[in-house]
């Protein structure tokens, strides 16, 4: 490990790797994409329906895997239901297995289900074998899809996401307050940390189903729905000025402040943050994205156009926000709480911490995703075909 | 059994060094022991302390501390020109070895023993998601290691870097106060082992402990202070360079 100045001995050892910034990378891309969807559902924002079901399979497939990277991360994981068992009250990281218990179990299964239950009853009355077992288990025993029963799915699918709401803010709102508390570290403690998270998960959360529904149609060979497209982006566009205010909310208040840590700070921004920082998360993830997307709003471009700018900026997007929690996670960890010395972080390859268990999991989301767009199309339409298909069939 | 000349001479010491174990017999038992009849902390004189590594060498004896990392360590501060904003501070191996001699006249030099502050209110023992770590009722803040998740969490709310993840339990350490020594009325491994008494244990519930003395005589300070834990590691001639 290679350190300058002074380091406190036990600080050498960094205890935060790259799964550690997987995490909140995760959970923020699952309340992004909760809260577009629910534009749509709470808002009556009808322009981004077509994403609707997308971006709610996106929400559960991600979550799904935000407790993998810090259960990698244990060094004793066969503990961690401990959690649950006796939680310390006062421990911002304890209530994380509640908050997502309760995100996944009463907010996001709900909503999907209530959501795809005549889709799942007519399924399970048009497949046979094996698939037909799968979507009988999934009915849970009831297949009323009268007029009146699926008003009441409505009605209380309605209420859930109104619920979601908040939910999604907690869950990712927390993840900030697991930083943003530590007064120990100057790097992480600043209550606008919870906010900053928030909202910069409201940004990479509606670029990765943007880019996922541009994507998908892609495949489907089916034409982008534009006002759709241009809507997400204009609520992608909102969400950034926001997100990017708050941060540099937060750098000119350090930089005008100028307490006892900004000299180490502004240090490792100056050297070892640059190019993650000033370059990646700042420049290419932030400015460059925002303008893009100004150009895309200002100039009548054309729809080609548009579309490249959208994937472009998408992706630049989806790399700045990694970026930001990785210089939150990892930053946090290269100055030495006397602020006279740095160390540095190795990143490890093959380990139980390493790069290929980190892009691992940043794959997975989208193998359950592709599982579970295959169980539950959330294409318009894709059950009215399904329905034809077996009503031919049944004739 | 057929004892040679040879192996009389290879027993004898191995049989003086048990004898003298012998004599010394088990540390003082203290049945009756009551956690609320104290409360512990440290007094560190800085101005007694010599840099010369005793301390941290007890310590990592007594508790089979693992190499690089460290319950107690040493510091060395050395300010040059009275630029106290900039100090030069270096800790080589914990300061365990000691430390090479400074020739420059014109630096202040001192050094610093660090350790666990068993902060009252501990942002350690807040941020542990199962309560591994608490502060027992006489002020000492432990980690319970057949509990510990190895989240790191404690290490990261740690404002002083006393704590370290176990190379092979992968549990959160730290200083325990040497608690299975104070229990039974010794005193800790690196206060027994300074030759200078720069370090004493401190009983604040003893009425007779000499530090209530000392603390009503000295100017006194903490680390950190406005980090507000609470920390019950005293110093005596802290210099406002020391972070």
């Amino acid at each position: 490990m290679h350190t300058d100045g002074f380091m406190y001995p036990n600080e050498i050892e960094l205890q935060w790797s790259i799964l550690i910034a997987v995490y909140p990378y995760v959970t923020g891309l699952v309340a992004g994409a909760f809260i577009l969807a629910s534009l749509e559902r709470v808002f009556r924002v009808e322009e981004v329906k077509p994403t609707y079901r997308l971006a709610l399979l996106t929400a559960l497939a991600f979550l799904l895997v935000a407790p993998l990277p810090l259960q990698l991360h244990l060094g004793h994981p066969e503990r961690s239901f401990e959690m649950y068992l006796t939680p310390h009250r006062s421990s911002a990281m304890a209530m994380f297995g509640f908050v997502y218990l309760w995100y996944l179990m009463a907010v996001l299964v709900v909503e999907i289900w209530l959501d795809y239950r005549r889709d799942i009853v007519l399924k399970a009355q048009s497949t046979t074998g094996f698939k037909r077992l799968i979507y009988r288990v999934l009915t849970l025993g009831s297949d009323n899809i009268s007029e009146r029963a699926l008003a009441i799915d409505n009605r209380v699918g309605w209420i859930v996401t109104v619920i979601g709401i908040p939910s999604a803010f907690l869950l990712h709102g927390y993840v900030g307050f697991i930083f943003g508390s530590i007064k120990a570290n100057p790097w992480w403690s600043t209550p606008l940390m919870p906010v900053v998270f928030l909202f910069s998960a409201m940004v990479s959360g509606i670029a990765v189903v943007m880019l996922l529904y541009m994507l998908t149609s892609k495949l489907r060979k089916q034409p982008i729905d534009m006002r759709c497209v241009d809507t997400i982006a204009k609520y992608l566009f909102y969400t950034f000025i926001i997100d990017f205010s708050l941060e540099m909310l937060d750098l000119i208040h350090r930089i005008y402040e100028s307490d006892e840590s900004f000299r180490s700070l502004d240090f490792m921004v100056h050297t070892r943050l640059y190019l993650s920082q000033i370059v990646i998360q700042i420049v290419l993830g932030t400015v460059v994205p925002i303008g893009l997307l100004v150009l895309a709003q200002i100039f009548s471009l054309n729809e080609n156009w548009r579309k490249r700018i959208y994937v472009f900026s998408g992706c630049l997007t989806m790399i700045g926000i990694f970026a930001m929690r990785w210089n939150v996670v990892i930053g946090g960890q290269l100055f030495s709480k006397s602020f006279l010395g740095y160390t540095t972080y190795k990143l490890e390859l093959i380990t139980r911490e390493g790069l290929l268990i980190a892009v691992a999991l940043m794959l997975l989301p989208l193998a359950i995703l592709y599982v579970l767009v295959k169980l539950l199309p959330p294409w318009e339409g894709a059950e009215e075909t399904a329905h034809a298909t077996s009503a031919r069939a049944g004739a | 059994m057929n004892i040679t000349r040879r192996k009389m001479l290879v027993l004898l010491p191995a049989a003086a060094l048990a004898w003298e174990n012998l004599l010394a017999g088990e540390p003082e038992k203290a049945p009756n022991y009551g956690t609320a009849e104290h409360w512990w902390a440290m007094l560190v004189d800085i101005e007694k302390c010599i840099g010369c590594g005793s301390c941290v060498n007890a310590c990592q004896q007594e508790n089979h501390v693992p190499d690089g990392y460290y319950r107690t360590w040493i510091e060395r501060y050395r300010v040059y020109d009275n630029d106290w904003d900039n100090p030069v501070v270096d800790s080589p191996e914990g300061g365990k070895l000691g430390f090479p001699s400074e020739k420059n006249p014109n630096v202040k030099q001192f050094f610093v023993p660090k350790m666990c502050n068993h902060c009252a209110d501990s942002p350690c023992t807040q941020v542990c998601p199962v309560g591994a770590t608490f502060i027992s009722p006489d002020g000492v803040v432990l980690v319970d290691e057949k509990y510990c998740l190895g989240c790191r969490y404690c290490v990261q709310a740690c404002p002083y870097g006393c704590r370290f993840i176990h190379p092979e339990k992968k549990v959160a350490q730290k200083c325990t106060l040497c608690y299975h020594r104070i229990s039974k009325g010794l005193t800790t491994a690196c206060c027994e082992a300074c030759p200078t008494g720069a370090r004493q244990l401190a009983d604040l519930k003893n009425p007779n402990d000499p530090i209530h003395q000392f603390l009503r005589t000295h100017s006194v300070q903490v680390l950190k202070p406005h980090l507000a834990t609470g920390a019950k590691l005293y110093y005596n001639g802290l210099d406002g360079s020391v972070r």
